[in-house]
């Protein structure tokens, strides 16, 4: 790969941590605090030797009681520190929701504005990595309900530092999730230095005139490599990187639906209830009579979770095959 | 390290640890004020003009003393719904309170919060939703802010009330306090109710304060009806928290006299009988008795004092209704920094 001036190579696990690295060398209101962040680096080595350079009192390993990590960062954050709580895996966010919907998400909004809370909560989610029932799972819809969050999830490294970058600068609190297959296997230019990429903005990463995908996460790259076989036999597909799920980018989807007058969306999590179903809702209310055919979702099925066993978890996840399949379909519609 | 204290303050002696005139007769009208303007809530809801009042009535010596404790400017205030006597106590003014009430746009909240959940700066009053010891994990995380920052000197007060200490985010909370060694303490309103619920359902051993010493903290039970000692324990837990001597627990022991909100009947699971026995150590007319009886205050000054808060409960009542609601649309606001059309 060519490097531009001014860039590195980095995968995603790479670009979280330099830009966690970065936030804490610039500001020291910047507190990590997390299940085993410290001595152990974070079970994907993302904070590593941060604690040997930053100290226990801003790298905390805290017990496993994940309602308090959040509840703890949220009243740091009331009281003018910067903290970056991590759940170690997004499997056991459960035990928080509470301080994550009921809490921080509606500090503003209670206070009228007299108190913040300029929160990122990390975690990562999704699965193909054989993680079984409790380390695979996509926790979004279970959280873009709520107002007063914004949930970001990129799928690109120079997107993770930038979007990342622009959580930790957010006056409100951001739950920033990272696709942990993507973590090694997804490589890219990030540039240096502090930069932010605006929450809330989707990315066209193809442009196509014949039907629009729109996904995020890990799917963003299977759904690209099915559009590129497409390209090659002759059908034109535009691809949308969400990136941001709350807030969404209705511009950006519009626009693209008006021009292609088709629309699949595609995602890992299960159909019912999805992001999916949001963005259909909104297309259908938008811009029905642009459309030349009926909104097409590819989603998991629904069933409580993907099996650690490969058959099952394949069964569950949708392949760039698939994605070909039903990219073709709508072409052809 | 579990302690119990002894009370300090019985109808025959006057134990001031180290209280002067000026701060017996503070704590007395914090006192004469919280029941009045809890009574006003619920004057204002059988009259139909506000949807909703709950009461502290029984709270008061406690909440009094602790927030005489409370060093403005300074220390963190995180407490619960029940907290009306605290929150006056550290400085918010009758106006603020009806205005609450009253649910009007001048209110913390713009109208939208529930009665008593207010949000000051100024105070160092944080903001609290009605979620049950979920403001606890923010207390300790303002606590551990303090400590990180190495501002002695300053310490979060948190409150609770006994049944919410049944609550994971209590537990989790002692835990990383105590572990931190963090400038907070941890006071728990024991009124032996939630809503119906008694004590005996909530936990096996009936001494909260007990738990404290499992987490490795001290743990301290007081009579909740005497605000001198309620004075005197969280003064001694801040001092400690606010020199780097970490957490305390406290368990003051109080009842609940009237109803849990105006939208429950207690008749439905406790006895007139019991409720009666407690009221006759009701603390508010016990303290008044105490501070004459011992010349803190004459009967004269008494009844000024009373007539006093009654003027300003009245004019602050008078004040709030006049003012305005908030407008439709400031439903919209504040819902992030940043503008924000919501979709609808
Ligand atoms: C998490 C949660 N569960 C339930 C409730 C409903 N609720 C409100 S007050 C209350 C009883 C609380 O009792 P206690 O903690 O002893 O405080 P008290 O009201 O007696 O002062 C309950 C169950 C709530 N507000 N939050
Ligand atoms: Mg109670």
């Amino acid at each position: 790969m060519a490097v531009t001036a001014g860039s590195k190579v980095l995968n995603n696990v790479e670009a979280v941590r330099e830009t966690l690295y970065e936030a804490m060398k610039s500001d020291d209101r910047t507190i990590i605090l997390g299940e085993d962040v410290g001595a152990r680096g974070n079970v994907f080595l993302i904070t590593k030797d941060f604690i040997n350079e930053f100290g226990p009192e801003r790298v905390i390993d805290t017990p496993i009681a994940e309602a308090s990590i959040v509840g703890i960062a949220v009243g740091m954050a009331m009281e003018g520190l910067r903290p970056i709580a991590e759940i170690q895996f997004a499997d056991f966010i459960y035990p928080a929701f509470n301080q994550i919907v009921g809490e921080a998400a509606k500090t503003r909004y209670r206070s009228n504005g007299e108190y913040t809370c300029p929160l990122v909560i990390r975690t990562p989610y999704g699965g193909g990595v054989r993680g079984a029932l409790s380390h695979s799972v996509s926790i979004e819809a279970l959280f873009y309900h709520v107002p007063g969050l914004k949930i970001v999830a990129p799928a690109f490294p120079a997107d993770v530092k930038g979007l990342l970058n622009a959580a930790i600068d957010d006056p409100d609190p951001v739950l920033f999730l990272e696709h942990k297959k993507t973590y090694r296997l997804i490589k890219g230019e990030v540039p240096e230095g502090h930069y932010t990429i605006p929450i809330g903005k989707a990315n066209v990463i193809k442009e196509g005139r014949q039907l629009t995908v729109v996904s995020y996460g890990l799917y963003v790259h299977w759904a690209l490599e099915a559009a590129n076989q497409l390209e090659n036999e002759g059908m034109s597909v535009e691809v949308i990187d969400l990136r941001s799920i709350r807030p969404m980018d209705r511009t950006t989807i519009l626009n693209s639906v008006e021009k292609t007058r088709k629309l699949l969306i595609i995602h890992e999590d299960n159909k019912f209830g999805g992001i999916g179903a949001e963005i259909s809702a909104m297309v259908a209310e938008e811009a029905l009579f642009s459309l030349d055919a009926p909104i097409r979702r590819l989603a998991a099925p629904d069933v409580p979770a993907m099996g650690y066993a490969e058959p099952l978890e394949h069964e569950y996840m949708s392949s760039p095959a698939q994605m070909a399949d039903a990219m073709r379909e709508l072409v052809k519609f | 390290m579990a302690t119990k204290s002894k009370t300090s303050g019985s109808a025959s002696t006057l134990e001031r640890r180290g209280l002067t005139d000026e701060q017996l007769v503070g704590i007395l009208r914090t006192m004469l004020m919280h029941r009045r303007l809890e009574g006003r809530g619920f004057e204002l809801n059988r009259q139909g003009k506000i949807p909703f009042a709950s009461a502290g009535e029984g709270h008061e010596a406690v909440q009094a003393g602790a927030a005489m404790a409370f060093e403005r400017g300074k220390d963190i205030l995180v407490p619960y719904y029940r907290d009306l006597g605290l929150d006056i106590g550290i400085g918010l003014s009758p106006l603020e309170v009806l205005l609450s009430l009253f649910a009007r746009v001048a209110d913390h909240s713009g109208g939208r919060q529930f009665p008593h959940h207010y949000a000051s700066k100024k105070l160092g009053l944080y903001s609290i939703s009605s979620v049950l010891a979920a403001q606890l994990p923010h207390a300790v995380g303002a606590a551990y802010a303090l400590k990180y920052r190495k501002e002695t000197g300053r310490a979060v007060l948190a409150t609770v009330g006994d049944g919410a200490t049944s609550e994971g985010e209590w537990h989790e909370s002692m835990n990383f306090a105590a572990i931190h060694k963090l400038p907070i303490v941890f006071l728990c309103e024991n009124n032996e109710w939630a809503i119906s619920t008694p004590l005996a359902k909530q936990m096996a051993n009936p001494n909260i304060y007990e738990r404290a010493e499992g987490y490795g903290m001290p743990g301290v039970q007081i009579n909740g009806f005497d605000p001198i000692a309620c004075y005197a324990a969280v003064k001694e837990a801040m001092d400690r928290a606010r020199t780097g001597g970490g957490p305390t627990f406290i368990e003051a022991k109080c009842y609940r006299f009237l109803a849990h909100t105006t939208d429950d009947d207690d008749r439905t699971y406790r006895s007139r009988e019991e409720v009666a026995e407690r009221r006759k150590q009701d603390p508010v007319p016990t303290f008044e008795r105490l501070l004459v009886e011992h010349g803190v205050l004459t009967a004269e000054g008494l009844e000024d004092l009373k007539r006093s808060v009654l003027a300003e409960a009245n004019e602050a009542t008078d004040r709030a209704e006049s003012m305005p609601y908030p407008a439709p649309h400031d439903l919209y606001t504040n819902v992030y920094a940043d503008s924000y059309q919501p979709w609808r």
